[in-house]
């Protein structure tokens, strides 16, 4: 088992193995194939990024979609 | 239903002219939103009934747990449908700026033609949802200056328009009344100012620059009052998506909307004090009191 690390995910914790990337995360949360744009700690990551985009401890992660609005 | 060319009711009348939006050109006049809909079906059909090619979306969390398997984009045809995405919910100009580089990172993701563009909000109140006009200046500037069309929510205020084409807005877009009011253009004066400074070129302006009235809109006649003051056109969304009969509701915004354009363009006759006879004096048989 590597060693955890403890991040936050759209204001929920998640545990991730260190150093995983966003592509990871995505992964695990079954959004592989969704349409979703990241950022991490407020910092938008492109999606070409997101295999080699690293995740820290205490990172801060939102993952959006579109939703109807005006 | 037949594409916004050509009203039912005659052949003559000549189809609104396209209308260019920074990067986007649209034949239909009126935007609309994708928001409170009962179902994402209602919101198909009446997207459809109201001839839009433009649609606004908001930027929101995924949701991790309970989520129900279906998501706008699976009822939104991105090829048939120019995506605006909106930054609905920011009261600030950071968090502003953030929803819409991820407004545009989708867009990208989706290959669609809106990934160009945003329709910027930077609210003040929640109760309001009014403009914070400091807030919104600074996210226009800084969105105009990293590539965005910015398609710019503001209020009625004439000046803070005028401010914000300078501060590089696509088209300003000042709200006829509060968001959702449903209280339709409650000063039409300011929004005839507005149309005189941004589009008279004696007043500064340029003709072509696109004003839209955003926001409050709740009736078709709402929508032609806008349109035969000379916006280039209106977004809505609440008006038909909560109407009793949406699919109804957008068709019949759809006609106002041509109704209102056509309307601005024919040159209304001078409001007058007192009457002027449609029928002729001349040959009258009856007694007239005072003559």
């Amino acid at each position: 088992m590597m060693r955890a690390m403890m991040i936050n995910v759209n204001g929920r914790t998640v545990q991730l193995e260190a150093a995983a990337s966003v592509r990871t995360l995505l992964e695990e949360l079954e959004l592989g194939q969704a349409a979703c744009a990241v950022e991490v700690n407020k910092r938008l990551v492109p999606h070409r990024t997101y295999g080699e985009h690293a995740l820290d401890d205490g990172d801060e992660v939102e993952i959006v979609t579109f939703v109807g609005g005006g | 239903m037949p594409s916004t060319e050509t009203p039912p009711t005659t052949k003559t009348l000549p189809a609104p002219s396209p209308l260019t939006l920074g990067p986007t050109t649209t034949r239909s006049r009126l935007i609309v939103g994708t928001g409170k809909y009962e179902t994402y079906e209602l919101m198909q059909s009446a997207l459809d009934a109201s001839g839009a090619e433009i649609v606004t979306v908001a930027v929101r969390r995924e949701r991790l747990v309970d989520r129900d398997g279906r998501s706008l984009l699976e009822f939104l045809d991105t090829d048939r449908y120019t995506i605006l995405p909106n930054t609905a919910g920011c009261f600030s100009a950071e968090d502003a700026i953030r929803v819409a580089r991820l407004g545009r990172e989708l867009l990208e993701q989706i290959d669609n033609a809106g990934r160009h563009w945003v329709k910027l909000e930077v609210l003040g109140d929640k109760k309001t949802l009014l403009p914070d006009p400091v807030g919104t200046v600074e996210a226009c500037r800084e969105l105009t200056a990293d590539g965005f069309a910015v398609l710019c929510y503001t209020s009625d205020d004439p000046i803070m328009a005028v401010r914000l084409r300078d501060a590089g807005a696509t088209s300003v877009m000042p709200a006829g009344s509060p968001i959702g009011s449903g209280r339709g253009i409650a000063n039409p004066a300011n929004i005839a100012i507005i149309l005189e400074l941004l589009k008279d070129p004696a007043a500064g302006g340029e003709s072509d620059y696109p004003v839209i009235v955003d926001a409050g809109v709740g009736t078709p006649s709402d929508v032609t009052t806008a349109m035969e003051l000379g916006a280039d056109g209106v977004l809505l969304n609440t008006g038909i998506a909560h109407a009793k009969d949406p699919v109804r509701m957008a068709h019949a915004m759809r006609c106002a909307c041509d109704a209102g354009y056509h309307g601005f363009r024919s040159g209304r006759i001078p409001k007058r004090m007192y009457a002027t006879a449609s029928s002729p004096w001349e040959g009258v048989i009856s007694v007239i009191p005072g003559e």
